[in-house]
């Protein structure tokens, strides 16, 4: 079904809110997982033939959530329909498909939540806006739970809250659990369990990487940076999106963070194991599935005995290891359970655990421990876009706000040309790139219209350099 | 006494109970059900007194809204201040003799009737108004906003129209709190204005008016922000370590 076509918003000096274009995403769909991909992950291979029994597991499901979810339950029951969201999210501003607003989005199931958990839903469906769970309807969950990236933007806006991110993570949920799965996430998880990493690069491939790129920076610097792989006692364990293992300019990042160790002598490694910083179990909000990812960094942490453990740029990654890698496998601080004190007691209690490299990095640029020559950077000009995990689900350094902060601090110390973008679209109002969440589209990059037009203001020519803290967004302002 | 004494003495002894039967339900289930994972939208504070502070400027200011949407933050403000006074100020009609503040505020509750009015004017013309508003608009989104505004209109009314005997209302509602029956006043707007409430009352606990008591229970409002300092595990999660 093709909906009216997709234009990119138009290019104004004050940007509006788009007319809606209803449906005009509704033939915007991922593919389904297959079979096999849903079975290696545990998860039923395909929807039952009979409609009855998808729609007696879907609802079940749905209620086992509510119970474990306050936030669920709350955001179900909390929204007034007062508007706040309804242009704040880039998919909606980058389409105009009303679907696509974050009240609308949460409405896909939230009319469901009402016929079949509330009494005026069960007596009233048409009053109140509920509906019954049919093959439609689910078949319109997966096209909008899967144009969502989960990058919270809509949240710092709700009166009450409401985080659409958790409201898809739900529907994904469910989806999965009756034999609905999205193929570019499960089959990510099934290689991460079978490989270590969400690219499926194998223990070898990662070795020759590794020496491939010590000899390009000795070749570039003459310097004998090392590129460790599965050091037993290494001080560092660092754990960085697989992207940055084989991926333009992904990979200019690793030969940064071996680059800030060597420059500070801390013994280091990256772990075959725990190749990968992403965990695709939060996008498709199962909690087994994000433990399990998360257990990989507990386990090779325990096993080369690190005494810190640091995590490379990725937005959702750093969402996933700073905000729930204490809960879900005791890597942080302050536990008394023996599971985690198994580990606390061999990290390194002076430091934050775990770590952002940008946290590292700005220690020491502080202590004095990294030199620059800024002048080398003079003929680029600067700035910074602000991730939407790390921006509004995570924190850096020991205050609220860090997050923008210390990257900032970081471009400024090594270059003189920074600038920042509009207002509207930095700090935790940041737009995301479209690229992260586990669907990938890459297709907003407001922030960098944006940007470019405030740019165009203050420098009539330039050459402008994006610096953020997420492989995705690279991609896709890149 | 009058039948529609009887009928009204009736229907707030029920409307009262659902009210708070249905609120307590509510408010220990959202209490009752787990928050697995650390979800606040940052930057959040990191200590409990931070979280009462921002808490306090979500509920007392709208901060989030006011970030948000200038014209529904002052609408909604208007209305939910104005609703405020005027309840404040409806004290009096329960409370005998009336507490000192409750005398002080007489004037500004009436004033928030005014506010109230305006303010829920304000947001329905939104409903009719807007594209995007429109669309998310169900038929009880609008019944809700009819009902608060006959609420607030029917009772200015009785203050600057049609008289009632106030009087022999505040003794009907502390005869109902003392289980001793008393005449309610004949009058249609009176009437009307006391059904309003109670329907109000009885749709709270299963409407979206539930947001109320919501708010203190959003974990992205509610939650410090300090993962990497302290480990928290809900019950069912904690039950994973052990395996």
């Amino acid at each position: 079904m093709a909906g009216p076509e997709i234009k990119a918003p138009a290019f104004r000096e004050y940007p509006t809110i788009p007319k809606l274009q209803p449906a005009s995403m509704a033939g915007i769909k991922s593919y389904v997982a297959s079979e096999k991909i849903q079975e290696a992950i545990g998860f039923p291979a395909k929807l039952d033939e009979n409609w009855q029994v998808t729609h007696d597991k879907a609802i079940a499901k749905m209620g086992e959530l509510l119970g474990k979810y306050r936030g669920l339950k709350v955001f179900m029951d909390s929204c007034v329909h007062c508007g706040a969201c309804t242009d704040k999210c880039h998919y909606f501003i980058g389409t105009g498909d009303p679907k696509n607003m974050p009240v609308a989005r949460q409405e896909l199931m939230r009319s469901v939540y009402r016929r079949y958990f509330t009494l005026p839903g069960k007596l009233f469906p048409r009053l109140v806006g509920a509906r019954d769970l049919t093959k439609d309807v689910l078949d319109e969950w997966f096209t909008y739970y899967w144009q969502c990236s989960e990058c919270r933007r809509c949240s710092v806006f709700c009166p009450y809250g409401i985080d659409t991110a958790e409201v898809t993570m739900a529907g994904r949920e469910i989806l999965d659990s009756v034999g609905y799965g999205q193929k570019y996430s499960n089959e990510i998880i099934g290689k991460v369990h079978k490989i270590g990493n969400n690219l499926g690069l194998p223990g070898p491939a990662l070795e020759n990487t590794l020496e491939g790129l010590e000899e390009d920076v000795k070749e570039e610097t003459g310097a004998d940076v090392k590129y460790p792989l599965d050091v037993h006692g290494a001080e560092v364990l660092l754990v960085t999106p697989s992207a940055d293992f084989f991926a333009e300019p992904h990979i200019e990042s690793l030969i940064g963070y071996g680059k800030v160790f060597h420059a500070a002598g801390i013994s280091w490694t990256l772990s075959t194991k725990a190749s990968e910083a992403g965990n695709f179990g939060m996008f498709i909000g199962n909690y087994d599935q994000l433990r399990k990812i998360a257990m990989r960094i507990r386990e090779a942490a325990l096993e080369l005995g690190v005494k810190r453990i640091v995590v490379g740029e990725c937005g959702h990654a750093w969402r996933a290891a700073y905000a729930f890698w204490n809960t879900l496998t005791g890597i942080g601080a302050g536990a008394n359970d023996p599971f985690s004190i198994e580990l606390q007691k061999q990290l390194d209690p002076n430091y934050k655990q775990p770590s952002h490299i940008c946290e590292v990095t700005w220690d020491l640029i502080r202590q004095g421990r990294l030199k620059f020559d800024k002048s080398a950077n003079d003929h680029r000009i600067i700035t910074f876009h602000d991730s939407c995990n790390v921006a509004r689900a995570s924190r850096m350094g020991d205050y609220p706000g860090g997050q923008f902060d210390i990257p900032r601090n970081i471009v400024k110390a090594v270059a003189n040309n920074f600038v920042e973008m509009d207002v509207a679209t930095v700090r935790e109002r940041t737009f995301c790139c479209g690229g992260g969440g586990g669907g990938s589209t890459s297709m907003a990059s407001i922030s960098w219209r944006r940007f470019v037009r405030s740019a165009k203001r203050s420098f009539p020519r330039f050459c402008p350099i994006t610096v953020s803290t997420c492989a995705w967004s690279v991609v896709c302002i890149n | 006494m009058t039948a529609a004494s009887y009928f009204f003495a009736i229907l707030f002894y029920a409307a009262t109970a659902l009210f708070v039967v249905g609120l307590i339900y509510k408010i220990a289930d959202f209490a009752r059900t787990p928050a697995p994972l650390l979800i606040p939208t940052t930057p959040a504070p990191m200590t409990t007194g931070g979280v009462v502070f921002r808490m306090f400027r979500e509920v007392a200011l709208f901060e989030s809204l006011f970030k948000s949407n200038l014209w529904i933050w002052a609408f909604g403000w208007m209305f939910h201040m104005g609703l405020f006074l005027v309840l404040a100020r409806h004290l009096r009609y329960f409370t005998e003799p009336v507490w000192f503040w409750v005398e002080l505020i007489q004037p500004f509750g009436l004033y928030g009737g005014f506010a109230m009015a305006a303010g829920l004017g304000g947001l329905w013309a939104r409903r009719f108004l807007l594209e995007r508003i429109r669309y998310i608009s169900t038929p009880s989104d609008h019944l809700m906003l009819a009902l608060l505004l006959g609420i607030a209109v029917t009772g200015l009314s009785m203050k600057f129209l049609m008289h009632t005997d106030i009087v022999l209302v505040k003794t009907f509602f502390l005869g109902l709190m003392r289980f001793e029956l008393q005449p309610l006043p004949q009058h249609p707007g009176l009437y009307l204005h006391l059904a309003l409430v109670a329907i109000l009352m009885i749709i709270f606990p299963i409407s979206k008016l539930l947001h109320a008591p919501g708010i203190f229970f959003s974990p992205t409002r509610n939650q410090a922000d300090n993962p990497r300092e302290a480990r928290h595990v809900a019950p069912w999660a904690a039950e994973l370590d052990s395996k």
